[in-house]
């Protein structure tokens, strides 16, 4: 029952939080949330119905609450029409939360610390393989389940996910090498239309390229084909940014990758067999969750490994002091090559799975709008950090849903927090922390 | 995220190909260039000093060109229009410039006491960050407080066509360029002259030492960042008299690419942005005609919407053979993480 990190500055509310939650292990975590889920499933409609709520809360009462709230605005900026009952929804919705949510985490996470921490010490000693396989089919139950409740959430799982396996791939770049790179969102534009074209152009009838080449009741059995070919090619495109890279860092290399981004999307708008401007429609609906969930599992898996392997403490040396490290036998040249291909195949990766999910590409996706929300859960995140880049990614995906209802004010919300960010903590929430799986699943 | 509408683009449509359709087509290019030519002076000289790029600069462009647009009106109303105008259409155009750099130079110091200034010590990219963070909150509050929809503005000049041999230039056209020259010399001379130009640059020498000599780091900053608003506000107001709609979203486009042409000057180069901006410009209006030779020579059929790609690949190599842009020395940047 050790604390982990000692604290530097130990509020009472991280004292309170310390003593209900820290002795409970990640897979006492898991069964809570597993038993929270379930109970959402049994009893979360007939809960809202008796709490007066509209409808379920979808997305852990925030957009209940930001959607009273946005009616509130609105009734003081334009005069719109208000009704002050709707007030009562904020406290019910909390009320609905600490119910489903937060109580049974709790009780379960404390009944079952004792078991859990015990089968944790048991898993110790197995090989790493079996008790990850554990904890990730554990969180794939509760994703699912949760996910399961409504479309509109399965939807924003996916997409969030997807944007932890684009912020991590970015991370690897600006963080742990410390480039600024800004071609991001060019490298997914490149996965998602050759993996659309390997998955359109052999199996659906398009308008955009053509009838069907083959006629195949298990096409979908080469996805992960076409997802490795989007990743590939992306990789292909990075080396226009990773050979100018060993000339010249930091400024230039950020505009070498800004002026690859516009290439890529001006020629993926003047392509007109691609579908030019509109962009390709109709992508198999390959993205299911479980396909998702494994990629991003396996790409978050690889990225580890890669960074606290020999060659990514290179990026590290190569950020610091880029002569040092060749002085000390590092080869830069390799090093970073290595990481822009790494992340680029990665963000291709992603690419592929954004198109057979939305089901529709174009150019305009992935132009300067699509940068400024990669960095943003970047730099939110925190630098040089797997646990940052999966809190960036995140955090900014839900504020963006749970803020929608507020419209326009969103695009002042989200900009004037992430400036608080950045000035309060300049290089994000959680930086520089190493994420070791052995550790994070052990038993405490 | 918003998503960024079409800037106008310049004239399409072209009379047939002779030496005068050139000359037409460098005058355009001219007139085009001096947009980003201004526009990146404000990057270089925030890079010059503070070695970051403020990313809110094609923001304030925006937010120039709609202060522009409210004191036009402004005083087109106070002076009035037509005959009975107390001054002529070039004196209201001046006077409209030279107040509206005058108050968006107040933007600029603004996003830098709150956007730049508490991240002085932090990593660069979290300044680039904010920045960004910035453009959106203007972009967004431009929409939230003007509803979004494009906006006209009022034709301080009246348009006249001079024939000079086959070649048709408008006076809007001289003008522009010649301002934005005008402007562009008195920021040579104020920098290479002035007191306060001369800590400008001891300041961009070195940012460690000099302040330690009495040299005020916070006065220095808040400066360049109000001359680079101005200026992007003069820019605002002439490309409002070139192509008289404005769009919120209209600093995203030409100040990535104003951007672009700071980098490709050279770094903190005053030089080498005005060139390098007059050279993008260029090569963006000649892309087109270029095109059509090229499509009538080999009979080919290329569309002239390649432009960009044309543009940010001839950007590309150049880079890479001059990594350190066209006018710029070499130097080890660092990230300071």
């Amino acid at each position: 029952m050790k604390n982990r990190t000692p604290s530097t500055s130990p509020g009472e509310l991280q004292a309170a939080v310390r003593t209900l939650f820290g002795p409970i292990p990640l897979l006492g975590f898991l069964l809570g949330f597993l038993v929270c889920v379930l109970l959402e499933r049994a009893l979360g409609e007939p809960l809202a119905h008796l709490l007066k709520l509209p409808k379920m809360p979808v997305l852990f009462g925030t957009l209940t609450i930001s959607k009273v709230l946005a009616g509130l605005i609105n009734s003081v900026l334009r005069g719109a029409g208000f009704h002050p009952a709707t007030l009562i929804q904020i406290p019910m919705t909390l009320i609905y939360v600490s119910l489903i949510y937060f109580v049974p985490l709790v009780v379960i996470g404390r009944l079952s610390a004792r078991a859990a921490n015990r089968a944790a010490r048991a898993m110790q000693d197995m090989p790493l393989l079996l008790p990850a396989l554990v904890h990730l089919g554990l969180m794939y139950a509760v994703l699912h389940i949760w996910a399961g409740a409504s479309d509109y959430r399965l939807v924003t799982l996916k997409l969030t996910l997807i944007a932890v396996l684009v912020t991590l791939s970015l991370n690897v770049i600006n963080g742990y090498m410390g480039e600024f790179s800004c071609s991001h969102p060019g490298f997914m534009a490149i996965g998602a239309y050759v993996s659309s074209l390997f998955t359109v152009g052999l199996f659906i009838d398009s308008p955009v390229l053509g009838k069907a080449l083959v006629d195949s009741s298990i096409a979908y059995l080469t996805f992960p084909l076409a997802l490795l070919l989007g990743g590939i090619a992306a990789a292909a495109g990075a080396l226009l940014v990773a050979i100018p890279s060993f000339k010249t860092r930091g400024d230039y290399l950020a505009i070498i990758s800004l002026a690859f981004l516009f290439i890529v999307k001006s020629l993926f708008e003047n392509i007109q067999g691609l579908g030019g401007a509109r962009g390709i429609a109709g992508q198999p609906p390959w993205s299911a969750l479980p396909v998702i969930f494994a990629v991003v599992v396996l790409g978050v898996w690889f990225t580890n490994n890669f960074v606290t392997s020999i060659l990514g403490k290179a990026l590290n040396a190569v950020r610091d002091d880029e002569t040092a490290a060749e002085a000390m036998t590092v080869n830069t040249r390799k090093v970073k090559m290595t990481a822009f291909l790494f992340g680029a195949f990665w963000a291709g990766v992603a690419g592929g799975l954004v198109a057979h999910e939305l089901r529709y590409i174009n150019p305009a996706m992935f132009g300067i709008q699509k940068l400024a929300e990669v960095l943003a859960m970047v730099y939110f995140g925190g630098l040089n950090s797997v646990y940052g880049s999966i809190v960036g990614a995140v955090s900014i995906s839900i504020l963006g849903e749970a803020l929608r209802p507020l419209e326009i004010l969103k695009w002042i919300v989200i900009p004037l927090l992430l400036i608080l960010v950045m000035i309060f903590r300049p290089t994000g929430l959680i930086a520089f922390r190493d994420f070791d799986m052995r550790r994070a699943i052990g038993p405490k | 995220m918003p998503f960024p509408a079409p800037f106008p683009l310049p004239p399409g449509e072209h009379p047939p190909m002779t030496l005068g359709f050139f000359i037409q087509n460098i005058i355009n290019a001219l007139q085009w260039g001096s947009f980003y030519a201004l526009i990146a002076l404000g990057y270089s000289m925030v890079y010059s000093i503070l070695m970051l790029f403020n990313f809110a600069h094609g923001d304030i462009f925006m937010v120039g060109a709609y202060i522009g647009l409210g004191v036009a009106i402004v005083l087109l109303k106070v002076v009035g229009t037509g005959a009975a105008a107390l001054m002529p259409g070039w004196a209201v155009l001046v006077v409209t410039i030279l107040i509206s750099m005058f108050l968006t130079a107040f933007v600029g110091i603004i996003v830098e006491r709150v956007g730049y200034r508490p991240l002085r010590h932090a990593p660069r990219a979290s300044a680039a960050i904010t920045g960004l963070m910035i453009g959106i909150i203007l972009e967004t509050s431009n929409v939230l407080f003007l509803g979004g929809q494009r906006l006209h503005f009022p034709q301080l000049v009246q348009s006249q066509t001079y024939d000079i041999g086959g070649i048709f230039i408008t006076n809007k056209k001289i003008m522009i360029v010649l301002l934005s020259v005008g402007l562009m010399i008195a920021l040579h001379q104020f920098v290479a002259r002035s007191r306060w130009g001369m800590a400008m640059r001891a300041m961009a020498y070195d940012i460690v030492v000099v302040p330690l000599v009495g040299v005020p780091i916070n006065t220095i900053a808040a400066m360049t960042f109000a001359i680079g608003s101005a200026l992007a506000a003069a820019a605002g107001i002439l490309f409002g008299l070139a192509y008289p709609v404005l769009d919120p979203y209209m600093g995203v486009s030409l100040g990535w690419k104003a951007f672009v042409a700071a980098i490709l000057g050279g770094r903190g180069s005053i030089m080498g942005a005005c060139i390098a901006g007059f050279m993008l410009g260029f090569i963006e209006i000649m892309t087109v005609p270029a095109i059509q030779i090229m499509n009538r020579l080999f009979e080919l059929n290329i569309g002239s919407n390649l432009r960009d790609l044309i543009a940010y690949s001839i950007v590309l190599v150049i880079l890479v053979f001059r990594p350190h842009g066209l006018f710029g020395e070499a130097y080890s940047a660092r990230l300071r993480l």
